[in-house]
């Protein structure tokens, strides 16, 4: 797992637009994983209550957020009064990306990371 | 208080030092069922994460067999640390704990509330305030700079899309809609002829949709005065509600629930006045080429 990273899957509970087979998959994968992991029950909902658990979010170096459209997670967060930057996020859209897809860039990084890491510590 | 300025509690699963494993089932069944009614849940795996706070109460639930988890109960936010113990026979009964929790706490209820409501992508806005405008119900206001700001979202119509037709830019995101670009997919030159096209509609319909509602006002009532048919006035608001549902995708249920035509139109010169004052404070103010473009 990259330094400072967090994962946020938001679970969209209150509309049946996200495939629920998709939601699934993925959630497994995370208990699966052993990562700590955020999950919300719906990040409309949050953002529309300004939660600081999503100010606390918005300033992790490496975010990465299992939910729906990018444009929508950017501009929740930003009617929360929490922008994100960016460049620091990445968006996983569970409503148009098949769960293996999503499981596969989300939790394997950290093994593409390993094996291209160098043996010896950071680059300066 | 507003319902949505209610404190809320956090569900932490924990899984680390000084207590024993729980198995991946096991965390997926707690944590699946916590979601589906509506909590906000932390999976953590070190201590050093439980990010104490002085004000979200937190449920931390962990095999702990009967040990504290020292640095987790003490220090400031003490009071809002509550440990409890994983129910391994059975994970479905995390929700339970935590409802009971949630109930001790008097903080905010999820299942009051389907979160619908308007997203604003200020990328695309150019604070032109016809949302301002066209909303009936006071879900939009304008900020201390008079940009506008989704300020009311739980005033907001449930399914209802409508302002996000009349938004000239494609602005304006319902993320749980169930097609783009209002859901927040990417907008593309289709969309953007596509939505200058709807907001003819405006013109379609005579000026805007209350015009629209205000001539089919007096007209059906010129011809209820010389015919004097129910029935006939029954017909012309459901022929002007299934015109308003076909062309911007308003609920059937959210028309159902207008109030009478008057007070529409008494909402609907508030709303534009609403919509006038704050395009005219942008006009008086200094960064005026800023704002209000469109």
């Amino acid at each position: 797992m990259a330094e400072n990273e967090r994962i946020l899957y938001c679970n969209c509970t209150y509309a049946k637009v996200v495939p629920e087979a998709t939601k699934r998959e993925v959630l497994k994968a995370l208990c699966s994983s052993g990562r700590p992991f955020n999950a919300v029950a719906d990040l409309c909902e949050m953002s529309a209550r300004k939660d600081k658990t999503l100010g606390e979010l918005a300033e992790v170096e490496n975010l990465k957020v299992v939910a729906c459209f990018p444009r929508a997670v950017h501009w929740l967060f930003s009617g929360s009064g929490f922008p994100l930057e960016k460049k620091q996020v990445q968006v996983f859209n569970m409503r148009e990306k098949p769960a293996g897809e999503i499981i596969s860039d989300l939790l394997e990084t950290e093994l593409q990371e390993a094996d291209s890491a160098p043996a010896t510590g950071p680059a300066s | 208080m507003n319902r949505l300025e209610q404190k809320t509690v956090k569900v932490v699963v924990y899984d680390g030092e000084g207590s024993q494993s729980i198995s991946a089932e096991e965390s997926y069944e707690a944590i699946s069922g916590l979601l589906n009614n509506g909590f906000t849940v932390a999976r953590i795996t070190s201590k050093s994460e439980l990010g104490i706070s002085n004000t979200t109460p937190q449920l931390v639930l962990g095999k702990f067999d009967g040990k504290q988890l020292n640095g987790a109960e003490s220090g400031a936010g003490a009071s809002t640390v509550r440990l409890s113990e994983f129910p391994s026979s059975d994970p479905n009964t995390v929700s339970e704990i935590a409802e009971q929790y949630r109930q001790e706490q008097d903080a905010f209820d999820h299942s009051s509330w389907k979160p619908w409501f308007p997203v604003i992508d200020y990328d695309r806005c150019t604070n032109c305030m016809q949302c301002l405008s066209f909303c009936l119900f006071g879900v939009y206001g304008v900020d201390d700079e008079q940009q506008i700001q989704v300020q009311n979202q739980d005033s907001c119509k449930t399914n209802c899309p409508a302002c996000s037709r009349v938004c000239p830019e494609v602005a304006i995101l319902f993320p749980k809609y169930k097609a783009g670009p209002i859901n927040g997919a990417p907008v593309s030159q289709d969309d953007l002829d596509r939505e200058k096209m709807k907001v003819d509609i405006s013109s379609l319909l005579g000026g805007d949709v209350y015009s629209m509602l205000r001539n089919r006002s007096v007209q059906a009532q010129s011809r209820f005065s010389k015919e004097r048919s129910s029935d006939k006035a029954l017909n012309e608001r459901k022929k002007c509600l299934d015109k308003l549902k076909q062309d911007i995708d308003i609920p059937a249920e959210v028309l159902m629930s207008l109030p009478s035509s008057d007070e529409i139109l008494e909402k609907a010169e508030q709303a534009k006045l609403r919509g006038e004052e704050a395009l005219a404070a942008i006009r008086n103010s200094p960064n005026s080429s800023k704002l209000g473009s469109s």
